[in-house]
């Protein structure tokens, strides 16, 4: 491995990543609705990106020259959000307000929102303008890199594979993507609803660079991208991520039931007694 | 003033050499295209500007999606396919992705309407008026001629926001002298011809066909004032209070949610008291054939319309 991560910064960040758990639970069971599932399998990639990955200034986000990052699964807002919280562009007393006409928090994010780069929330569209995002920023020389993450039930929109055609054809090495691969989706397990098979083999037949990773491990997740990083070979990375759907609560962990439905009081209660620090 | 030429040039052509134009004064400006850049004639800009041009490969949805993300990096964007498939295709990406975030990218689609011709009714689109109108933040724009069109694309390249063009496949015929006469402003109706018993309004290629009935109508003591109604979103309002109180609408489109849609619009919230004729494609699917044989087949070219203009009057 290129870059050896020391275990403090390993430390900070799973302290970051619970709270940033704790304030997607918190965040879900105040609004009573919203996906806490796919929003804690995927806090771990977001948490690294922002804290240790990505090249963006907080106090500067609309930087020209910034790394951005895409949730083109845009329905883990919650997680997205409670990075930009910790970051401090957005305030946390918003946080509480999502999804209600009082607040400014979208289910989905929108681009009124400080720090969302795209609107997403239909899937496969955020990473489709990731592409075009890694086109402009190329065009405009800059050195910087587009980061994406899609679902894995996502992968069965058909724009994620044209989207995927044109990166490689593009030969844009600037782009890294991750699947949050948790293989459950709303109606089911992934392959049960509509079979991704081998998604590795999928990706590389696209012309992607693939690694496949414990997306729960800091390490892992650090290491790998500065790996796709090194590889200047004009084609576009694709981390595949394993996760579990709600990673950090027991009872949502592995739990397709806790894809779109948020806790109820009891269990909001239980969630946050197990993330308090 | 404007009169008929019998000069016919494609709008599509005007668009494409406006695009060079743009490239040469605008470094950030950037076209799209769905693997028909031949026909939309965006191909002149990627030979032009081939580092600036990207083909999206037949994926219409994929090129709106790239058009959004190369906005966001502060681009302006220029998309184009055929009309069915960048509006009717991609329309989805275009409400979420453009739209909704505002972000300045120009759709501009070709082949619209009926006169697509020998392709048939699959490549017939009469709804992208109807279907892009309602979206919120978006402008719907139809040029009328190969110099208005130069304008219609010199104006939406300034604007900053999401727009979509339409026009048409075939050469269509010149009613303005030169560049400087075919103004445009975006939202603005514009008086072509005076006349003091009725107002057709008519948006596209059938300004002109609404000027050739005029001429068939005044042969039949009837007075027509003719609107050119380029921005069909947003509408001009008061050009339709100002109107006379018979207006009949021209498009080469459904009746159904297009000009004549918008029009009715205005006249039912606005309590105009004025009597609605709306000539368009009515209700149903198109089919193969020549183009001038398809727009008296449906209606649409200026005898015919005169002549429905003269049953109803």
């Amino acid at each position: 491995m290129v870059n050896k991560v020391n275990k403090d910064e390993i430390e900070k960040l799973k302290k970051i990543a619970k709270r940033v758990r704790y304030k997607i639970v918190k965040m879900v069971g105040l609004a009573k609705s919203g996906h806490p599932g796919g929003s804690l399998s995927a806090t771990d990639i977001i948490v690294a990106l922002y804290f240790k990955i990505m090249n963006y200034d907080p106090k500067n986000p609309y930087k020209k020259d910034r790394d951005r990052f895409v949730l083109s699964k845009g329905h883990a807002a919650p997680a997205l959000y409670a990075v930009l919280s910790e970051l401090g562009i957005i305030e946390e007393e918003e946080l509480w307000k999502l999804r209600r006409l009082e607040g400014k928090l979208q289910g989905h994010p929108s681009m009124d929102t400080p720090g969302v780069e795209i609107c997403t929330g239909s899937l496969g569209q955020g990473f489709s303008a990731s592409v075009g995002m890694a086109l402009g920023c190329r065009l405009d020389k800059l050195n910087n890199y587009i980061y994406v993450l899609l679902g894995d039930g996502e992968c069965q929109e058909g724009i994620v594979w044209e989207a995927a055609m044109a990166a490689s054809h593009y030969k844009l090495d600037n782009l890294i993507a991750f699947v949050d691969r948790n293989k459950l989706q709303i109606d089911g397990n992934t392959e049960d609803v509509m079979s991704l098979g081998d998604l590795k083999a999928k990706f590389e037949a696209f012309g992607w660079d693939v690694f496949e990773i414990d997306g729960h491990n800091f390490e892992e997740i650090i290491n790998t991208v500065e790996k796709a990083k090194s590889l200047k070979n004009g084609k576009p990375k694709m981390i595949i991520a394993y996760t579990v759907k709600g990673k950090g609560v027991s009872f949502m962990e592995h739990n397709v039931g806790f894809h779109g439905k948020a806790p109820n009081e009891e269990q909001l209660k239980k969630a946050l007694e197990e993330l308090s620090e | 003033m404007v009169k008929l030429t019998g000069i016919y040039k494609g709008m599509r052509k005007g668009y494409g050499e406006t695009l060079i134009e743009l490239g040469k004064k605008y470094e950030n400006v950037v076209v799209l295209d769905a693997d028909l850049s031949g026909s939309t004639q965006t191909a002149m800009f990627a030979k032009e500007f081939p580092e600036r041009f990207f083909n999206a490969g037949v994926a219409e949805q994929n090129m709106i999606g790239m058009a959004a993300g190369l906005a966001t990096t502060g681009k302006i964007v220029f998309a184009s396919s055929f009309s069915m498939f960048a509006s009717g295709r991609a329309w989805e990406i275009i409400r979420n992705l453009v739209a909704y975030p505002k972000l300045n990218v120009k759709v501009v689609a070709t082949h619209a309407g009926i006169t697509v011709g020998e392709d048939g009714a699959s490549h017939q689109m009469c709804e992208d008026i109807a279907i892009m109108r309602v979206i919120p933040n978006m402008v719907v724009i139809a040029p009328t001629d190969y110099y208005h069109t130069k304008n219609v694309i010199r104006t939406i390249a300034e604007y900053k926001g999401p727009v979509y063009v339409r026009m048409p496949r075939r050469d269509t015929e010149i009613i303005y002298e030169n560049e400087e006469e075919a103004t445009f402003e975006i939202g603005k109706g514009k008086i072509l011809n005076d006349g003091d018993d009725l107002t057709i309004i008519a948006t596209g290629e059938e300004v002109p066909e609404a000027l050739r009935a005029a001429i068939i109508l005044k042969e039949n003591g009837i007075s027509a004032e003719i609107v050119e109604m380029a921005t069909i979103k947003p509408i001009d309002e008061k050009i339709i209070e100002k109107s006379k109180d018979f207006i009949v609408t021209v498009e080469d489109h459904s009746i159904i949610g297009g000009l004549g849609g918008a029009v009715a619009e205005v006249i039912a919230s606005k309590g105009l008291n004025k009597k609605l004729l709306r000539i368009g494609i009515n209700d149903v699917f198109g089919r193969s054939g020549k183009a001038d044989e398809l727009l008296k087949y449906y209606g649409l070219d200026g005898e015919s319309i005169a002549k429905k203009i003269i049953e109803i009057y």
